[in-house]
């Protein structure tokens, strides 16, 4: 499979949060600003990335080698919740500035199900390593995309009058209803 | 009366779906059909319940510190073994849920009971607290499956309704349609809410 196939479809065509369903609850949480979005894309980015590598060399070099494959669930979500905590102390002393941008939306990571889900993913799909991280990377663009453009979208809801019971949440699940049909229009390019 | 109260407060009062908003991926992703949410309900549950009982039981052994990841082990176990036991024995449903099996263990609402209630109370309550919010977010998932298998493929529980030679509204069963039905959904427990 080629990298741009993998890339396309990543960001458009199977977008992961509208189209898969993964990564909702800071999808719906962090989205009210641009600025706040624009930081969670980049903690996303960053730790999913990371957490692919290492979950990938995990399945291959131990689990798959001892037979234990069942263990999969268990030790990638805490290989990822020990990576979180991780790149949050080293970027803490390494570099203070990106820990102030991504800092507190670091151990929500953790929780997110877009990143154990990336990992779960590039095994089910039998990726090799290289593809696994063309995949996180665009898979995290494509949430960053969604993400953010959600964001610009609700800015301007704050000063549209919405019916009170609409208010809040139902209002941001129809608007992503209508972002995710507007992705649909990308289906059948790859 | 409260033991009453800690059992029945999932189903509408905070229920998980509705009120509370937690684990929304599972409940977006898997919605497709009513046996799908009711089954994705009932492992959730399952999960919940036992996790619940364990963590209330070894709440006074575990350190301040690592109370989190040892939750998560927690949680994680018992996932394992609904995905070992939906892989054995129903194999259709498995297939259906696919990668939402394992992801149970990052849904917010276990990791949420355990931290907010088992890790506070007794095990009787722990239990009854994770049976209800757990039958609450199976009712909240099975509701949105049969709103969109009705209007998506005119059928409930595979039963059709419809003349066997139409369709429903496609857009319904595909993702655009559960943002659109839980949101429907959430405005209309919202004005209940308010008349109650």
């Amino acid at each position: 499979m080629s990298y741009i196939i993998i890339i396309i479809s990543a960001i458009f065509v199977h977008n992961i949060v509208l189209s898969q369903f993964l990564g909702i609850c800071p999808f719906l949480g962090v989205s009210k600003k641009i600025s706040t979005s624009v930081g969670m894309a980049g903690a996303i980015m960053f730790v999913m990335t990371l957490a692919t590598i290492v979950t990938y060399l995990l399945q291959y070099f131990v689990l798959n080698p001892l037979h234990i494959e069942f263990m999969q669930t268990i030790t990638f979500i805490l290989v990822i919740a020990g990576l979180v905590q991780m790149v949050e102390i080293i970027l803490k002393k390494v570099s203070p500035a990106m820990y102030q941008a991504l800092g507190i939306f670091l151990p929500l990571i953790t929780t997110n199900c877009a990143v154990l889900g990336v990992a779960i993913l590039v095994i089910q799909k039998d990726f090799n390593l290289m593809e696994s991280v063309v995949f996180a990377v665009a898979t995290s663009i494509g949430y960053g995309l969604a993400l953010i453009t959600f964001a610009g979208i609700r800015e301007h809801l704050d000063l549209v009058r919405v019916p009170k019971g609409m208010q809040g949440t139902p209002i941001a699940l129809i608007t992503a209803g209508i972002m995710a049909m507007a992705f649909m229009g990308f289906t059948g390019i790859v | 009366m409260n033991q009453w109260k800690n059992f029945t407060k999932g189903f509408i009062k905070e229920n998980p779906v509705f009120v509370l908003l937690l684990g929304m991926c599972p409940t977006l992703g898997v919605t497709s059909s009513a046996i799908n949410g009711l089954g994705m309900g009932l492992a959730t549950t399952f999960v919940l319940v036992m996790s619940n009982i364990v963590i209330s039981l070894i709440k006074g052994f575990i350190p301040d510190k690592v109370r989190i990841p040892s939750f998560i082990v927690v949680i994680a176990s018992f996932v394992t073994i609904v995905q070992m036991v939906l892989q054995a024995y129903l194999p259709a449903l498995y297939a259906q849920l696919g990668l939402f099996i394992p992801l149970i263990v990052v849904n917010c609402i276990i990791l949420g009971r355990a931290e907010a209630f088992a890790s506070k109370n007794g095990v009787w309550s722990s239990l009854l607290d994770g049976l209800g919010m757990g039958l609450g977010f199976a009712l909240a998932l099975t509701i949105l499956g049969s709103v969109r298998e009705m209007l998506g493929a005119g059928a409930i529980f595979n039963y059709k309704f419809i003349p066997a030679n139409s369709d429903g509204i496609l857009l319904f069963i595909l993702a655009p349609g559960a943002f659109l039905v839980l949101g429907y959904l959430i405005a209309i427990v919202n004005k209940i809410k308010k008349q109650a």
